[in-house]
């Protein structure tokens, strides 16, 4: 009697659940992968570790969001009517968060060129992968300019404040600076981050040991707008 | 979009047509003209939530699966980094039930204040 089965025995449990069967090359691949005594991730570890560095990211950026949830759904006093409260003043007429879709399409835009920019990157093409690592960095400057712009606009004519604002629940100003703050600087250290890799990628500094730091820079870069996307359905739409 | 996950990373890095790029580029700019679109024309309620949800998940899915290469990397590191966003979803869940239980208290003992 033996309590665990033995190999043999094992292969045909496995072949018999039929689940495991259809996709048995992909599971039993999973299994050696984490099962046996070596390297678990296929991946260089620069990259593994900007993946693990956006991992903890996402709770940080996932802890305020639900934190603005709770203070939402709890508060007592009405909330603010974020279509009015970001709505630009064009021509006479107000319309609706109009700088907060500006700066969505300006921060997809910049994803496209980080995009490009990698593909240009593993092309060896170093200068159009400068060029495209600057227009996405100038394009991340001009998004924290608008959101200086937005920031002083609800500040100083809306009044809006951490602990209060004459719209409604009180909890709107601190969620707001919260949450777009520390996404603004996420902003602001990805744009330092390409500026000085750009400039490393033109000097030649990457020449031999190859490009794959474009691509992790990229991913850092999409991942902030990955969060945008986020604060933009959950914060201004909802 | 598909059809090429088999020739994904070889040589030093995730290497895909420039083409996919754009097609992915050209989808954002549309789900995020549709999301604005969502709050212009002034949709309400669960038809209003729907629709946002709808087009975040769809743009947070293209932008991680192809501007990220999710979609190429290997099952390992797809496991280590998905399975720990399930903590989210029950933390969500944790929070949302506690948020009702506070409002609920304030409306039985503070008579409307905040």
């Amino acid at each position: 009697m033996h309590l665990l089965p033995q190999p043999a025995a094992w292969d045909e449990i496995m072949a018999s659940i039929p689940a495991v069967n259809a996709k048995s090359s992909y599971w039993q691949n999973l299994v050696n992968d984490w099962g046996a005594d070596r390297e678990v991730f296929k991946l260089s570890w620069g990259k593994l570790m900007m993946w693990i560095f956006l991992l903890s990211d996402t709770f940080i950026f996932s802890i305020f969001l639900i934190g603005y949830m709770n203070v939402r759904m709890s508060a007592t006093d009405s909330w603010p009517l974020t279509s009015e409260v970001f709505a630009l003043h064009v021509g006479g007429a107000d319309i609706p968060l109009l700088l907060i879709a500006i700066m969505t399409f300006i921060l997809i835009t910049s994803s496209g060129t980080m995009a490009m920019a990698v593909n240009c990157a593993y092309q060896r093409n170093k200068a159009a992968t400068f060029k495209l690592m600057i227009a996405t960095a100038i394009l991340g400057a001009s998004f924290v300019g608008m959101q200086a712009f937005e920031w002083s606009k609800l500040i100083l004519d809306e009044g809006v404040r951490p602990w209060s604002n004459p719209m409604g629940a009180a909890q709107f100003g601190s969620a707001f600076f919260m949450i777009t703050g520390f996404h603004g600087m996420h902003v602001s250290i990805g744009v330092i981050y390409l500026t000085v890799v750009a400039f490393k990628v033109l000097r030649g500094h990457y020449d031999e040991r190859g490009f794959q730091i474009v691509e992790i820079t990229g991913l850092y870069w999409h991942f902030v707008d990955l969060v945008w996307v986020f604060i933009f359905a959950f914060f201004y739409l909802w | 979009m598909s059809g090429q996950p088999e020739t994904a990373s070889h040589g030093e890095g995730q290497q895909h047509p420039i083409g996919l790029y754009f097609k992915v580029w050209i989808l954002l700019f549309v789900l995020s003209s549709m999301s604005y679109a969502v709050d212009y024309f002034h949709f309400v309620g669960y038809l209003r939530w729907t629709l946002i949800l709808v087009f975040m998940f769809l743009k947070a899915g293209l932008i991680i699966t192809v501007f990220m290469h999710f979609a190429w990397e290997p099952s390992t590191l797809k496991l280590a980094l998905g399975l720990p966003v399930i903590a989210i979803v029950v933390f969500i869940g944790f929070m949302a039930v506690e948020a009702d239980y506070t409002f609920l208290s304030r409306l039985t003992f503070m008579s409307g204040g905040t």
